[in-house]
């Protein structure tokens, strides 16, 4: 039983991965990338550990997998955030059919 | 041309997962290190093609974040626990890389 739940955990995360990894071939932008990647294959990551916490209990090894998910979900939104305001700061444009940019009005209406 | 562009992509992945899926004599578990192989084959076509260095800097992280999970899936495979501790290790160090890289991109210093 405990096996079956542990392989459906697995195979839905493996999918997001796969998916997260689709929108980063295919998106137009430098934002879109990073907005349709980041989110799948944590989300995926996260299901494949949850899947290894299931499979192996409380446990050394299913101890670590929640460690690891609870580090995983801190850090990767702040590198992705790190990333995307390094990217709009350094100058790279956005697409051309995008149509908001809040955080440029900000610094418009700061300066 | 994009027309073009778009079927060929198309056919390529869905190829690929229908050849996985059901041509290749393999056991289940090998079939999901495959599909997780597929995406780091896409995550490195976007380190090799992007047009801008952020780009890359963005596939490098979503790579270490898909190395972890592969770690986390040899780890049930083999029964093996001291995957999880690379899985770990490899997490803090993608973290370190990913915002210093993004420092490097901003065009700033270390201590500012």
């Amino acid at each position: 039983m405990n096996e079956t739940i542990a392989l459906i955990f697995i195979v839905v995360g493996i999918t997001f991965d796969l998916f997260g990894c689709i929108g980063l071939v295919r998106m137009p932008d430098i934002y879109n990338r990073l907005q349709a990647s980041t989110k799948c294959v944590t989300l995926g990551t996260c299901g494949i550990l949850f899947g290894v916490l299931i499979k192996f209990g409380f446990s050394a090894a299913g101890v670590k997998a929640l460690l690891c998910i609870i580090f995983l979900l801190l850090t990767a939104p702040v590198s992705a955030h790190a990333l995307a305001r390094a990217t709009h700061r350094s100058g790279v444009k956005l697409w051309d059919k995008s149509v908001c940019d809040k955080y440029k009005d900000d610094k418009d209406a700061l300066s | 041309m994009k027309f073009f562009r778009w079927l060929l992509g198309s056919v390529f992945l869905a190829g690929t997962i229908i050849f996985i899926f059901s041509y290749l004599k393999v056991g289940p578990q090998a079939k999901l290190m495959l599909y997780l192989l597929v995406s780091f084959l896409l995550s490195l076509f976007r380190v090799l093609k992007g047009p801008t260095p952020a780009d890359r800097a963005i596939a490098t992280d979503i790579f270490g974040i898909l190395v972890i999970g592969f770690c986390a899936i040899l780890a049930v495979y083999t029964g093996r626990d001291w995957y999880m501790d690379v899985a770990i290790a490899w997490g803090l160090q993608s973290f370190i890389g990913t915002l210093a890289l993004a420092k490097f991109i901003e065009g700033k210093n270390f201590d500012e």
